[in-house]
This record gives C-alpha cells, sequence and structure tokens, in this order.
C-alpha cells in the first residue's frame, strides 16, 4: 500500500504576531468631501461610518455626497479646467502629478496601514503592491503630460474637460490612480467617486493634493453609494465617465449615458481560466495559482478563478496546491506575516458563502485548510472546488472571493475553447515550459492581459483591461492615455 | 432585330453564396419613379445566417498571416478594376454623372490598395514593449474584435461601402453589411468581386434591405462583437448604443461623410475594430545578470 504523506504545516509554523504599528499616524473622526481644494461639509448633511473589516469597529464618519454636492464637485471641476488646468502647459502639469508620486512616496506606510485596515487587506499586499504601485502610476503618466503629441503622431490630442471617475473597494488608492493620473496627464479635471467601504485612503490622497499644491478644483473627491455615482455619471457637465466595477453595474452606466455625448471606459468584472499543462514548473505552477486566486482575498477582477489543469498532472497538482493552501495564514491583516486578510464587508462576505453554498449544492466537491479564524470580523478560509463542470455556476459567475473551480482537460484545443467560453475576457493564464505552447496559448485566449508562467502582475507601463463583456478601453501604458482625450 | 437585353436579378450575399432573402421579399429601387431593380429585402433570419458564417469565417481569416490577407485585398482591387465599366454603368443608372462615377471607381480601387497595404503594416504601428519595472518580457498587440455589424453609409453606394469594409477585414475582422437602401446596386455587384478574389466565403456578407427593420437585430445579436453605423440619426444611434450594452459590443460611429476626403485613409480606422492584448512572461534572472527589455 502506498503511504500518504501529509504536511503538518501548523505544527511546528507558528509565528509570533508581527503587526504593522498605527502609531504613527492619527485618523481624523471624521472625512468631509473634498471639492475645489477644500474639505467641506456636504449639503446632503449625512455622514456614513467606515469600518475595519477585520473587528468590525468603527474608523471614521465620511461625508455623504448627494445631488448638490455632485454638482458642487463638477462645477468645481469645470471652472478648474477652464480656468487653468487647460491653459497650464504639459510641462507645469506633468509636475504637479509628480508631486503626488513623490508625496505618496513619502507617506506610503500611513497609506498602507489605512489602506489595510479599511480594506482589511493583508499589509504585505497593501504596502508591497498597492501603495507603490499606485505611486509609480503617478510618476509614470507625469511624464506623458508634455508627450501627447509623440503618443498619438499626426492626431492632435486635446482633453476631454471634465473626467467622472468612479472606483471599487478592492485596490482603493491604486484604482484612484489609474484613473486620476492618465486624466490628468491628458489635461482633463476630476471628479472622482470612493467605494462605499473603503474611502479613507481617497482622502488621504486629497491631503496630498492639498500638499502638492495643485489648483483648486482639478481633482474633486467625494463619496456616497450607487446613488451618489450616478449623480456623477447622469451629470450633463460631465464629459467621460471611467468606472471600474462589476459588468451588471458598468452596464447600468452604458444604459443611463446611451445617446449622449459622454465617453467613457469600462473595467469590469471577470473570471479568468489559468490553465496548467503537464510540461509545467508544478511548483512554480502552484505557486501561480494561489496568487492568482488568493491575492487580495481574491477581490480581484482579473482573479484566475478557474483553474484548468491537464489531467495527467491533476492529482499532484491538487495535492500540491492543498498543501500549499494549509500554509497560508489567515487573520490579522496588519500582521506582517499574513497572506489572506479579511473580507472587505460583510455583504461580500455573504456573497462568498452564498456561491459556496451553490457550488457544494451544485454536486462539487469543497476543500478549505483548517485554520482558526478571528472572532469578530470577516473572514473567508481560502477555498477550491474539485469536480466541477463548465456549467456550475462556481464556474460561471465572478464570485471576487477566494474561491477557485478546478477543472481538468486533455487537449490544447478542448482547454481553449473552455477557457475562452464565458462572456468575460479580461484576463488569462497558461503555465507551460514550452516556448511555442505558450505563445499558442496567448493569441488564442480571448482576453485583454495573458500571464505565461506568473500570473497578476501590473504595471503602469503595461495596458490593463478587457475584451468581450469584461469592458473596454485600456489603463496603463500609452494606451492608457486614449480614453482621456479626443483627436481631431 | 435589336436584341432583347438580359436584365440582372441582384441576389444577396451570404457564406459566400448568392441565396435570394429567405424571405421572398424585395424592395423597387427606382430612379425617377422608374424601377431598376426589385432588391432583396433582407430578414432576421437573413442577418442571422449571415453572423453564422462571419463568425465561421473568422478564425481562419484573423489567422492568415497578414502577408496573406494583404494579397487577397490587393486581390480585391485587382478584380474590380477589371470591372470598372460595370460598376460605372451601375453608378450612372443610379444617377451619378459618368465622370463622377469614373472617379469614384478609381478611387474604390486605390482605396482597396492603401488598406491592403495597411494588413501587415497596422500592427506595427500600436504594438509596444512595455518597459515594467521586472524581470518580465511585456509586450501589447491588437488583434481583430471578430464580427462585426455594418450600417454602410447611405449616400456612397460603392466608395464608402468598399472604405468601410476595408478597415474591418484588413484588421482580420469579418462582417455582416447591410449597404445602403437607395444605392444598392453596386453593393451586390461588388459581392460579385469579393466571389472572385479569394475572399473566402463568411469573410464579408452583404446585404439589401431596410435599416429601420435591421435596426434592434443588428444591435442586439450576442454573436456580434463590434457595430458600425454611419451616419447622424441621433435616434438611431441612441438605439444601437443601447441595444449593444447587453453583450458590450463595441459600438463605432462614424459621419455619413464626403469619401473623397483623405482622412477616409488612416490607420486609425482599422484600430477602431482592434482590442489590445497584453502579454507577459518572466525572464530568468541569474546572479543579477540583468537580462531584460
Amino acid at each position: 500500500m502506498k503511504k500518504k504523506h501529509t504536511i503538518d504545516f501548523s505544527s511546528t509554523w507558528d509565528l509570533a504576531p508581527a503587526p504593522e504599528s498605527t502609531s504613527h499616524f492619527k485618523l481624523k473622526e471624521q472625512y468631509d468631501l473634498f471639492i475645489n481644494g477644500q474639505f467641506v461639509a456636504p449639503k446632503s448633511g449625512k455622514y456614513f461610518e467606515t469600518i475595519n473589516p477585520a473587528n468590525e469597529k468603527v474608523l471614521a464618519k465620511v461625508a455623504e455626497a448627494n445631488e448638490e454636492d455632485v454638482d458642487l464637485a463638477v462645477k468645481a471641476a469645470r471652472k478648474a479646467y477652464t480656468n487653468v488646468w487647460s491653459k497650464l502647459s504639459g510641462k507645469e502639469r506633468g509636475k504637479y502629478i509628480y508631486r503626488i508620486a513623490r508625496i505618496i512616496q513619502e507617506r506610503a506606510r500611513e497609506f498602507a496601514v489605512v489602506e489595510t485596515l479599511n480594506g482589511g487587506k493583508a499589509i504585505r499586499e497593501s504596502r508591497d503592491i498597492d501603495i507603490p504601485l499606485a505611486a509609480a502610476h503617478f510618476f509614470y503618466y507625469a511624464g506623458w503630460a508634455d508627450k501627447l503629441d509623440y503618443a498619438f503622431p499626426n492626431r492632435k490630442p486635446k482633453a476631454l474637460g471634465v473626467a467622472g471617475q468612479i472606483i471599487p473597494w478592492n485596490f482603493p488608492l491604486l484604482m484612484a490612480a489609474w484613473k486620476i493620473a492618465p486624466a490628468l496627464a491628458a489635461g482633463n479635471t476630476v471628479v472622482i467617486k470612493s467605494s462605499e467601504t473603503t474611502p479613507l485612503t481617497l482622502y488621504l490622497l486629497a491631503e496630498v493634493i492639498q500638499e502638492a499644491g495643485l489648483p483648486v478644483g482639478v481633482v474633486n473627491i467625494v463619496s456616497g453609494a450607487g446613488v451618489t455615482g450616478s449623480h456623477i455619471v447622469n451629470h450633463p457637465d460631465v464629459n467621460k465617465i471611467a468606472f471600474t466595477g462589476s459588468t451588471a453595474v458598468g452596464k447600468i452606466i452604458m444604459k443611463a449615458i446611451a445617446g449622449t455625448p459622454k465617453k467613457s471606459t469600462m473595467e469590469l468584472g471577470g473570471k479568468a481560466a489559468n490553465i496548467i499543462f503537464e510540461d509545467a514548473a508544478l511548483d512554480q505552477a502552484v505557486e501561480g495559482i494561489v496568487n492568482g486566486i488568493y491575492f487580495n482575498q481574491g477581490h480581484v477582477c482579473c482573479a484566475g478563478s478557474r483553474l484548468y489543469v491537464q489531467e495527467s498532472v491533476f492529482d499532484v497538482v491538487v495535492q500540491k496546491l492543498k498543501d500549499r493552501m494549509q500554509s497560508l495564514r489567515v487573520g490579522d491583516p496588519l500582521d506582517k506575516n499574513t497572506d489572506i486578510g479579511a473580507i472587505n464587508s460583510k455583504k461580500q462576505l455573504d456573497t462568498i458563502n452564498k456561491y459556496l453554498k451553490i457550488g457544494v449544492e451544485e454536486g462539487a466537491e469543497m476543500y478549505q485548510p483548517t485554520c482558526d479564524l478571528p472572532e469578530k470580523g470577516y473572514w473567508c478560509r481560502p477555498t477550491l472546488f474539485t469536480k466541477v463542470s463548465q456549467s456550475n455556476r462556481i464556474s460561471q459567475e465572478e464570485i471576487f472571493g477566494p474561491v477557485l473551480a478546478i477543472q481538468t482537460f486533455r487537449t490544447v484545443d478542448e482547454v481553449i475553447e473552455k477557457a475562452n467560453n464565458t462572456p468575460y475576457g479580461l484576463s488569462a493564464g497558461v503555465w507551460t515550459d514550452k516556448g511555442s505552447k505558450i505563445f499558442n496559448m496567448t493569441s488564442q485566449m480571448r482576453a485583454g492581459v495573458v500571464w505565461a508562467n506568473t500570473f497578476n502582475k501590473f504595471d503602469p507601463a503595461s495596458p490593463f483591461g478587457g475584451y468581450k463583456e469584461s469592458g473596454f478601453g485600456r489603463e496603463g501604458g500609452l494606451h492608457g492615455l486614449e480614453p482621456y482625450l479626443k483627436f481631431d | 432585330m435589336s436584341r432583347l437585353e438580359v436584365l440582372k436579378t441582384y441576389k444577396i450575399y451570404i457564406g459566400g453564396s448568392f441565396p435570394r432573402t429567405e424571405s421572398g421579399r424585395y424592395y423597387p429601387l427606382k430612379l425617377n419613379k422608374k424601377t431598376i431593380a426589385n432588391m432583396c429585402l433582407s430578414s432576421v433570419k437573413d442577418f442571422r445566417n449571415a453572423v453564422v458564417a462571419a463568425r465561421n469565417a473568422q478564425g481562419s481569416w484573423s489567422h492568415k498571416t497578414a502577408y496573406n490577407r494583404s494579397q487577397i485585398l490587393y486581390r480585391i482591387a485587382e478584380v474590380l478594376e477589371g470591372r470598372k465599366t460595370q460598376f460605372i454603368a451601375e453608378l450612372e443608372l443610379q444617377g451619378v454623372s459618368k465622370k463622377n462615377a469614373e472617379i469614384e471607381v478609381d478611387l474604390s480601387i486605390d482605396r482597396l490598395i492603401y488598406y491592403a497595404g495597411w494588413c501587415d503594416k497596422y500592427v506595427q504601428m500600436y504594438s509596444s514593449v512595455n518597459p515594467v519595472s521586472g524581470s518580465f518580457f511585456n509586450f501589447s498587440v491588437p488583434e481583430p474584435v471578430g464580427v462585426v455589424a455594418v450600417f454602410a453609409p447611405q449616400k456612397s453606394g460603392l466608395l464608402g461601402l468598399v472604405t468601410q469594409i476595408a478597415t474591418i477585414i484588413s484588421g482580420g475582422n469579418t462582417c455582416v453589411v447591410l449597404a445602403s437602401e437607395p444605392l444598392a446596386l453596386c453593393a451586390v455587384t461588388f459581392a460579385e468581386v469579393l466571389a472572385t478574389s479569394d475572399v473566402s466565403g463568411g469573410v464579408v456578407n452583404i446585404l439589401t434591405g431596410n435599416q429601420e427593420e435591421l435596426l434592434s437585430v443588428f444591435a442586439s445579436h450576442k454573436d456580434v462583437n463590434s457595430i458600425l453605423y454611419c451616419g447622424d440619426d441621433a435616434e438611431k444611434i441612441r438605439k444601437i448604443q443601447d441595444l449593444a450594452i447587453e453583450n458590450l459590443k463595441r459600438v463605432v460611429i462614424r459621419e455619413d461623410s464626403n469619401y473623397f476626403e483623405d482622412k477616409h485613409e488612416s490607420p486609425y480606422l482599422i484600430f477602431d475594430f482592434q482590442e489590445t492584448k497584453t502579454t507577459w512572461h518572466p525572464i530568468e534572472v541569474i546572479a543579477g545578470a540583468g537580462a531584460g527589455y
């Protein structure tokens, strides 16, 4: 009889807690809207509480913008566009954006801790990914501001005017950077709405913008739920809508602006296939699978949530994956050893749990490693499903949590067919050591970003965005300027 | 004794064949109240059949080598050149002066040559190797969006049609085109040119009929990736934008303008029907050797 080896990672791998300190800054009790360069109380008179999802404690109260507030923000942005920003040279615009990048770098630790407190993501990720990438985005686009004619030769690029931007809760500061940096570089002014659950780093960014001396009204920041967003979308003096969020909401926004002259870019949902061939470096592939789906608790639009493993290596890959999952540390997001932090909100945890139930009911086999979860807060163990079929809802619908649906395949043609058989097309992953196979696969994936022998890599110079119902327009790189410009 | 002229039956073009509309309906094409021809009044089902043909052709068309696609577009121009007199006569039949008809046909041929030349060049124009901060080879390339539904320009029966089709197929897409309703003759004859020009069946499908009637099905069909509308009817544009949302079709609106102008020759028009794909791959780093791009 074959002996089965299981490694009990929890036995000798206990690490002492290593929490990041929060003593170097103090959150305000209350955050007001940032309009026309000032923090102003909302006309709505309303504030909502924003919490730490890891312990459910209230962090601060944040102003909720109503229609009147949004109107003031748009007016400030229009005035700033007409009187100041559009008259500034590209070189001067760029220098302001460079300043923003620099100040974010200076205050990086504060940003990282607040991002983790408010969003629940592991400090390892906010410190090493979210904040540095956000700063890098501003730095990258700053340099484009005076070089637009080289980006679009013979097209005489011009700014659009006022950009209305709506961002999600999964990467609050990073998404703000993705939106604001190219908009400003292209010469637009901005009204941006934070997410409902993670507004805090946007108001830190407002402080940075003040500190950078950006002309008043060039960037205006508001908060609130979908209703606040709809006031931006429907405002007649907004020239462009940039949205990152779910495909369902993206479609509602597009309905609202159909027939208007508003331009739009949509960065929507995904259900990425991550494909492991038998000739892949399997240990690296397992790391890639883990990074693909458990990064940021799976709250990632491009997460590798559908895993396709070639049949011949299925058993070994799943075993390695389960072992690796057992070693993932779930818990206090501020702890520097934590791999998987808190689920962003109660609402999202309910959604994830709903899908776990659906997966089991549909006949898939669920696996979760054993680990203790904190009593307070919102938590979900990293989860995988085997015995999944292509038609199961867990392999069709975006869950936006640490939930992996695994299927097998035999041939290249079969896996291409399966991987592309989705309305989404944001990203895909391929693991093989054979070069010709990589290029066959990457060229045939109907997705905007394809990672070969890696996953979930982002860079300001690298265009990001979807095919099909994952949206249109690109963010990042030279390509990311185009959605904020008009041409002769 | 004078010979009795043989009149031409104008049919539609789907998947490389010339069927009549399955609906059996027609509309009379008139000049000065005199019927010139009975055109097929294409139905929703004709459109759906055409989309199936376009989808089936899309993979092989986009995977042809760029050089091959370029030669095929050049071949269309060659065959069109050989049938110049027929097109001139047809344009005249639709009320265009002989002189203008000659100019239009000449320019249609030249425009095909222009876009034939782009087939193996536009990818370089829009591709980039991206200097990411890490040890990765990262590049972005344009790829065809897929199947494009086209409302051809109403006021330019040949040149406008040829221009729009060229911007779409040169980039590896396939299309289903509803020809200009009043200027439909050349569209069908152009389909005959396509059928004898090494263009695989299904790459271009041409219907004749009524825009109003087919607007909704063009804009809402789930297996269409992009829709092109040439015109300025605000209500139609709104409706197309609205219906296209269902499967996030890429909507391209172009004015039904003067197709003799140079602005219709631009690689940016090809790029309207392209997606951008970005691919990452790690680069081995040994002892900080510093390999990379």
